[in-house]
Order: structure tokens, then sequence, then C-alpha cells
């Protein structure tokens, strides 16, 4: 190691965090190829299907597949379209769905940057993802794109207050941002984990989770039946292949946080031998993959949300869920039982 | 040349450009999209004097709600551009003056203080955010939740103006609809079979 340190020498500074940006961004791209994957199989045999089973041994070398699929077509340019910002959404799209893994924690030491308010900076990075949708649907030139942009924008700003309501309660019971502090704060067994203190704020998350990531039941800005693919229809080749990696990557990171802030991250749900000896890692993971699995089982689950069904869940109950339960918190922590919620 | 200097610089001429490029630019959505570079590089040169917290809720709130809104609003309005740019000499003498003034009372402003205390001599475990809080619910506890109220009464007023009920408005109450019962929508008759002694006759 410290040969290597050497050769680069001043730069080794710049080397080392590209190889740790590396190490991150290649296994996430590969977790989404086989999230589609994944989510193929199993609303297939949700719905008493196969899914995919032709390419390679059951189908395992689908994604790629997919993938080098979409690299031969062609980007048609709608006439009438934008150039620049229609070729630039994908890019708004996709850029936030990965820069917000620099401040991710895999283990307490596995993280790119541990910075003190991590949590506020997904927050803020996130946000910025509705660009892409937007500037998608504008630059289009397109009335179904354009609508679907629409919808997509007022749906993620509502949702987004609710998350951070739902986030406030977790700095407030963890008493930091810093996302490695908050999964240390909820050591000592799966009750400790602040699903179970903050359930109702968790399952706010989780919901607004779906909706931040535009996915079934609250996917009214592609809804199939009613606007064609909403805000990417004009979309092709590896174009729209952006887009679909930047909402699957959206997915997987919503439920890391998701893991992270209310199941407990890399602890192990009871604190004795058997449980202790897998790796920090492989909790975490496995949370991940409960969490996405949840994701697709709503998406074969539940029909689709009319528009201002939508609307009325974010504004009118889960903002005031989130808010109640925060006074809720902030009433009991002034009391001796103010242990129930650290 | 340090390396942050270098930072400041190429985001103080990315922040100049794009500022410039919202007043000038021809279309509103690229100016709206400016604008957003704006407040993106401004978090940064924030960032590079140690207020994250500050950088940050600039990028969540003015880039990631704010600025969303505007750009679904300037979206959706067709503006003739040659229309608004009509005036433009005629009013370039007192925006000029507008903006002399700005710069001489920001410069008055910062002068005061010293323009060299600039965060470069903060003890180890210094947090902005921490110092931020602290002095806002200490010291400036009065001003910090008088704005927050005038805040509330202008949200309270704005919604209050847009909020007019039509006689003629169709919607649905969750709450009836939930509690709907099967006596509510389903009445069962007890009645004898009529077609017995036809069916008989079919056959």
């Amino acid at each position: 190691m410290i040969e290597i340190q050497g050769f680069f020498g001043p730069l080794w500074l710049l080397v080392w965090t590209l190889a740790k940006i590396v190490a991150i961004i290649v296994p996430l791209l590969l977790g989404v190829a086989y999230l589609t994957y994944a989510e193929r199989k199993v609303i297939g045999y949700m719905q008493l299907r196969i899914g995919p089973n032709r390419v390679g041994f059951k189908g395992l070398i689908q994604p790629l597949a997919d993938g080098l699929k979409l690299m031969m077509k062609e980007i048609i340019v709608p006439s009438g379209a934008n150039k620049f910002l229609f070729l630039l959404a994908p890019v708004l799209s996709m850029a936030p769905a990965l820069l917000a893994w620099a401040v991710v924690p895999f283990t307490p030491q596995m993280v790119l940057a541990n910075i003190d308010a991590s949590l506020l900076f997904i927050m803020a990075v996130t946000s910025m993802g509705v660009y892409g949708v937007i500037v998608a649907g504008w630059a289009s030139n397109s009335k179904y794109a354009f609508l679907g942009a629409m919808r997509s924008a007022a749906q993620i700003v509502s949702y987004e207050i609710a998350m951070g309501f739902a986030l406030v309660g977790v700095l407030m019971a963890a008493q930091s941002l810093n996302l490695v502090d908050i999964v240390n704060a909820q050591q000592g067994g799966f009750w400790h984990w602040y699903w179970l203190p903050l359930l109702p704020l968790f399952l706010v998350y989780l919901i607004s989770g779906v909706a931040e990531t535009n996915r079934a039941p609250f996917d009214v800005d592609e809804g199939e039946s009613e606007i064609v693919a909403g805000f990417h229809v004009e979309y092709s080749g590896m174009a729209f292949a952006v887009f679909f990696l930047a909402e699957y990557a959206n997915m997987i990171l919503v439920a890391t946080l998701t893991a992270l802030m209310f199941l407990g991250g890399w602890e192990p749900p009871v604190a004795v031998a058997p449980f202790t000896w897998v790796p920090p890692l492989f909790w975490l993971l496995g949370k991940i993959a409960f969490v996405l699995f949840l994701f697709l089982w709503f998406r074969a689950t539940f029909p689709r949300y009319r528009y201002d069904q939508i609307m009325r869940l974010g504004w009118k109950v889960f903002i005031p869920v989130t808010l109640v339960w925060l006074m809720v918190m902030g009433a009991v922590m002034q009391t001796p039982y103010g242990y129930l919620f650290h | 040349m340090s390396f942050v200097t270098l930072v400041f610089y190429a985001f103080s001429a990315i922040l100049l450009a794009s500022a410039v490029g919202v007043v000038t630019a021809r279309n509103t959505v690229h100016a709206v999209l400016l604008l957003v570079l704006a407040f993106v590089t401004a978090a940064g040169i924030w960032l590079l004097l140690e207020a994250e917290f500050l950088a940050i809720t600039l990028v969540l709130v003015y880039v990631g709600a704010v600025t969303v809104l505007f750009l679904f609003v300037v979206m959706t309005i067709d503006i003739n551009i040659e229309k608004l740019r009509a005036g433009f000499w005629n009013y370039l003498p007192l925006s000029l003056g507008v903006g002399v003034l700005m710069a001489v009372e920001m410069v008055l402003a910062l002068k005061s203080r010293g323009f060299d205390a600039i965060a470069s001599s903060h003890p180890a475990g210094y947090s902005n955010t921490k110092e931020l809080g602290r002095l806002l619910y200490t010291d400036y506890v009065y001003p910090f939740e008088i704005a927050a109220v005038i805040l509330l009464v202008a949200m309270i007023a704005a919604i209050a103006i847009t909020m007019r009920k039509r006689k003629t408005t169709k919607y649905q109450n969750p709450a009836q609809q939930v509690s709907v019962r099967r006596e509510d929508r389903v009445r069962l008759i007890s009645m004898p079979s009529e077609r017995r002694g036809a069916a008989e006759g079919d056959e």
C-alpha cells in the first residue's frame, strides 16, 4: 500500500478517492441491472408467470442483453425539441441519483465522505432530481411528456415535505444529522431500531419514498394507460436507459436510507453469537434487499392512485401525521419517559 | 494561489456568468435553469466558507422547492420576449442606479465588519451549524421568531386569497366513502322465483 502511495505522490488523494468512487458506483450499477431482473422475476411469480428465463441460466444474463439492445438503438430527437435540454435532462436525472451515494455509509468505516450533515446533504441532492423530469417533459415538445412532467413536479415537491418531516423525527431521536451516528444510536437489538418508536414516521417515509421515486402505485408521471410513458415518452436508446437507471438507483438509495435510519443499518437484529458472526455489511445489504422487495411487492399489488388522491394523501394525511408525531416526540422527550425515543 | 482560492475563482466566474445569463437569456426556461446554476455555485462558495448548513439549505429550499415551482409556472406561460425587451434602454439608467446602490450598501455592510475576517482561524471541532443554531435561539431569538410569524401570516394570506369555493366544484369525501356499508348501496328483496312454471314449460 505504502509503495503504491509513494508512486502517485501528491496525486494519491485523488487516485484513492477515485478508486473508492468506482468501488461504490460499479456495484451500484450492477445492483440496478439486477434489480430490473429481480423486479421482472418477482412480479412474474406473483402473477403466476415465470418471468425472463431465456438468456443465460434462468435468464440471469437478461439485464446485460437489455443494456446491449438499448445501446444499439438510435436516440431520436423529436422535431421542435430543444436539443440541448433534451439531451441534458437524462444527465440531470442521473447525476443526483449517483451524487447522494457520496455520504452513504455502508459500515462505520466504509463511507466516502463522513460529513456532519450527511442527512441534510442527501435531502438537498435528491431534491435536485426533479429537474431531470421537468426538463425532459418541457424539452420534448410533446403534450404527454409535458403532462407527465407537471404531475411529477407537483408530486415530488409535495412528498418531499412529508419525507423531510419524517427525517426531522429521526434527527430528534438520534440527535445527529450524521448517518453513522444515527445508526450507532440504534444499537442494541431490533426493538431499539427506530421503526418502533418512530412507527408513524417510518410508514410515512416508506410510502413517501415510493412516491418520490415515482414507483407504482404513485407512478402517475408515466401512467401508461393515460399518458403513454409520461415525461420520457419521446426518449429512446441510451437516453431512455439513463432515466431508467436513475429511477432504479433512486429506489436503491431510498431503500438504503430506510435501512440506515429505521431498520438499524448494519446492526444485527439481536446482538448474540450467531447473528454477530455475519459481517455488518451483509446485514445492511439484507435490509436493503428487503425494502426493495417491498417496492416490487407494492407494484404487483396496488392499483395506481388517482392524481387528486395522491395529493390528498400527501398533504392532508402524511404531513399532519408527521407534525403530530413530532409534537408527541418533543413533549415526551421532556418527561422521564424520554428514553423511549432514544 | 492555493487550491481553495482557485476553486473560489472558478465558482465565482460560473456564478457571475450564470447570473448575467439569467437576465439576458432569450428563453425564460433557460433563464430559470441558469438561476438554478447560480444558486448551486453560490452554495459551493458558502461551502468554502465552512457554512455547510447555509449552503445545503440554499440548495434544499431554493433549488429543490422554490425554483421548481417557478419553472412550473414559467413553462406554462407564453411570454413574448420581444415585448418585454421593448423598454430595455429606457429602464437601463434606473436599474444601473439601483444596482450600484445595492453594491455600495453591501460593500459598506461587509467593510464595517472587516473584509478579511473570514473562516480560516476556527479551532478544531468548530461547527458552523451549531454556532448558527445557538445564535438563532439565544441572541436573535425574537427577530427570528418574528420573521417566522411574518412568513406564516404571508403564507396563510396567500392561501386565503386563492381559496375560492365554487358551487359547481365536485369533490369526494373520503371519510364518507370509507364508512359506506352494504345496506346503503344494496337492497336485498326476498321474493319467490317467478320463472318456475315457465322453465318447466320450456323443457
